[in-house]
């Protein structure tokens, strides 16, 4: 709790910043659709034969799950604003235009008649007897429509939106339980917030209400401009992955090593590529391996301080499962070496780019090198579980250990795909649910060992050196053995597109750092 | 002065008004009596447009009613339905000032008129301020009436006013509303099943049945020689009707 406290009044500014654009993204996206859903809703309860159809588009919008809405939008609208507010006002239709559309026929036909017989105009009829008296159903709508958005608007945190999310995913990417409730609590205390002053404004008499629709809608354009209160911009805009920003290896150690600061936008990581690249923005985190590197032609710049620790990959074993399995650890070790940054990032580059599947990609490149085994037929009695990360990488990695394991034992091969991050593979493993995955030895270093700054300063940040501590480390805390090192080093790094690197100068990280002070 | 000649209204399935002509005089009032279903009530609303007939024509003080905007026609004839048809959300006041304002009344003039029919419907003037909700029955009818005789209309059509109130608050509210000396100069047309209201308050009866008009009589010419057995036992039926 204390540590909860300690990490809002650290982060007190960069809270209000996430409330602020929180709240102003909920406000325009609710505004959008009640300027198009109240309408919506007037005309279908004049042409009722509308009615089904465009409630059931509303409808069937409202069912498409939220990630999924933003993986349709994001192709059209790119990422940031565009399409966290699309999704938010789609969602928020739905129910404007329903109670719109129910709060209108529902009046009394007695009174809709009288309110003809005595000469009114169909307008007249409208705005003088209709809406007043479907106001408080409209505002039950608004009011389910401003709870969803509230929840929703975390997702804008995928698409470098902002808002409250930002803290929710960054804490979940780092297992960081103080930075997910900093994103959650204020998001849960907002849709409550809302919900109770909505409710108390629907509560009142018809007459106050008009006054209230009219305060509510006055005061809509106001909140909405949180959202475009002016943020820092910087002459690069940076977009990096949650767990990058927060990692103590990541851009904190950037900070600390380059003095960089920078004003970073958070992104989805899969998302960040596609960002860099249709130029919303110009240096992203990424990994020095990934296929995307060759695909979109960027220029990962050079840690010539030292950064980022390095990141050999090497299979992680339980000695538990080494030693009843022993030909399990001979077998892995026979991929030592095998795979340089170069193999891997074409393997990556083959599966992401020329869509070819990790299965096909694994066999190739093991019968290239000599290893590959048609698996025997025969009973395969004994089991070990392998696990792995959520991204190609490691989807190739558990690809290749699979057919290599199958070809050269007797073992039947698990695979627990997807698995989310580091401290989700690591508790898997330490707790037997999973036998042995690939993982880096920076991240081993920096996420599970966390040593301390003296002892950090005292390791030289070589390839061999961190290896050596960090199975060792491992194997006296938890029994955990590394096996040799694949070959390649997948470490953090920061690129950006090579044609505008090559334009400013940029090669390196402590260019960009000059040029974004100069 | 209301003329109708050769109206008919086909719906769908049925055909509601048969070939009906009525001249109802200015002042009287005029009773469309019958079972539900009859044809009364679409009578009625064709008279202010709440219904376009199928043929024939309705003509109010010499105008074709179908030459005209419905609801400039409708703003000059007063139109009281069951339980009032008031608006939920308009007081007393503003439900009485709604067709004065449509038509453009001033303040000071929209006042002293709502004050002056107040005062003939016996509504005490505390009552202004509230909500239909808050009135009872026989308040809510006399708000009602109130706002359809606000304008001054000529002619003031009912649906089944006094429907929705209970026998002994109904004989007291009717017998109020058509003492008023306003009412009297008025051309009135009521809408009802009620055998004994429409025998008290009609100046002459029109009974209808399928569509049609069976006889057109003062009230004692219909009790003293209706024209059919079915006008006959319609009267008779008076004591043994159950849900009056």
């Amino acid at each position: 709790m204390t540590d909860f406290l300690t990490f809002v009044r650290e982060h007190a500014d960069k809270l209000l910043e996430q409330t602020l654009t929180h709240i102003g993204l909920t406000a325009v996206s609710l505004l959008l659709a009640l300027l198009l859903g109240v309408p919506l809703g007037i005309l279908i309860s004049r042409r009722s034969r509308l009615a089904g159809s465009v409630l059931g588009i509303a409808g069937v919008l409202q069912t498409v799950p939220s990630v999924a809405l933003l993986g349709f939008l994001i192709p059209v609208l790119g990422i940031g604003v565009g399409p966290a507010l699309m999704a938010l006002f789609l969602y928020a239709l739905l129910p404007i235009i329903r109670n719109t559309y129910v709060g209108i026929t529902e009046v009394d036909a007695s009174v809709k008649e009288a309110a003809r017989g005595i000469g009114m105009t169909n307008r007249q009829v409208l705005t003088k007897v209709e809406l007043p008296l479907a106001l408080p159903v409209i505002f039950a709508g608004v009011r389910t429509a401003t709870v969803i958005n509230v929840g929703v608007a975390t997702l804008a945190a995928y698409v470098a939106a902002g808002g409250l999310g930002e803290f929710i995913f960054s804490g979940i990417a780092l297992s960081n339980v103080n930075m997910m409730m900093a994103g959650a609590i204020p998001a849960a205390l907002l849709a409550i917030g809302f919900d109770v002053a909505l409710a108390s404004l629907q509560r009142l008499s018809v007459r106050k209400l008009r006054i209230g629709a009219v305060a509510f809608i006055a005061l809509m354009p106001f909140l909405s401009a949180f959202y475009w209160l002016p943020i820092q911009q910087d002459k690069l805009i940076a977009g990096f992955a949650h767990e990058f920003y927060g990692r103590a290896d990541g851009y904190p150690g950037l900070q600390k090593t380059y003095g960089l600061n920078l004003h970073p936008r958070l992104i989805d990581q899969n998302l960040m590529y596609e960002a860099i690249r249709s130029g919303q923005v110009d240096i992203i985190s990424g990994y020095s391996t990934d296929g995307r590197i060759q695909a979109f032609d960027l220029l990962v710049l050079a840690d010539n301080r030292h950064a980022f620790p390095p990141y050999d990959a090497a299979p992680m074993v339980r000695q538990v499962t080494l030693n009843r399995f022993p030909e399990l650890g001979q077998t892995l070790n026979l991929l030592a070496g095998k795979l340089t940054d170069s193999v891997m990032t074409a393997l990556n580059y083959q599966v992401d780019y020329e869509k070819q599947s990790p299965e096909s990609v694994a066999r190739t490149f093991l019968t290239r090198v000599g290893l590959y085994k048609r698996p025997e037929p025969r009973q395969r009695s004994e089991t070990v579980v392998m696990g792995s990360k959520v991204f190609t990488e490691q989807y190739i990695l558990a690809e290749i250990y699979r057919q290599l394991i199958e070809g050269q034992t007797s073992l039947r091969v698990v695979t627990k795909t997807g698995l989310g991050g580091t401290q989700i593979c690591f508790d898997a493993l330490r707790t037997g649910a999973i036998d042995f995955y690939p993982e880096y030895t920076g991240t081993g270093l920096l996420v599970i060992l966390q040593p301390s700054a003296h002892t950090l300063a005292n390791l030289s940040m070589q390839s061999d050196s961190i290896y050596d501590y960090v199975q060792h480390q491992f194997h006296q805390q938890y029994q955990l053995n590394w096996l040799k090192p694949l070959g390649f080093n997948n470490s953090y790094c920061l690129m950006m597109r090579r044609d505008q690197a090559k334009q400013l100068g940029i090669k390196t990280i402590e260019d960009l750092v000059n040029y974004m002070e100069r | 002065m209301i003329e109708i000649r050769n109206l008919t209204k086909r719906f769908a399935s049925y055909t509601a008004v048969f070939d009906l002509s009525l001249t109802i005089a200015q002042g009287e009032t005029l009773v469309l009596l019958g079972t539900s279903g009859c044809g009364k009530t679409t009578t009625l609303k064709m008279v202010n447009r709440l219904i376009e007939p199928t043929s024939g024509s309705i003509r109010v003080d010499g105008v074709d009613v179908m030459k005209q905007a419905a609801f400039e026609l409708r703003r000059r004839i007063g139109y009281v339905i069951q339980d009032g048809g008031l608006f939920p959300h308009y007081t007393v006041a503003e439900a009485i000032a709604t067709v004065p304002k449509l038509l453009d009344w001033g303040p000071e003039m929209i006042r002293e008129r709502t004050n002056e029919l107040i005062n003939k419907l016996r509504l005490p003037q505390t009552l202004l301020a509230r909500y239909p909700a808050e009135l009872s029955g026989g308040q809510r009818q006399r708000v009602g009436l109130a706002r359809a005789l606000a304008v001054r209309p000529s002619i003031v059509l009912m649906d089944e006013p006094f429907g929705a109130l209970d026998p002994f608050t109904r004989r007291q509210v009717r017998r109020e509303l058509f003492g008023l000396n306003e009412l009297r100069e008025t051309t009135v047309v009521l809408v009802t099943h009620d055998v004994s209201e429409a025998l008290e308050l009609a100046d002459r009866i029109a009974l209808m049945d399928a569509g049609r008009i069976v006889q057109v009589a003062t009230p004692d010419a219909l009790l003293t020689s209706p024209a059919s057995d079915f006008v006959r036992d319609f009267l008779d039926d008076k004591p043994h009707r159950l849900h009056d």
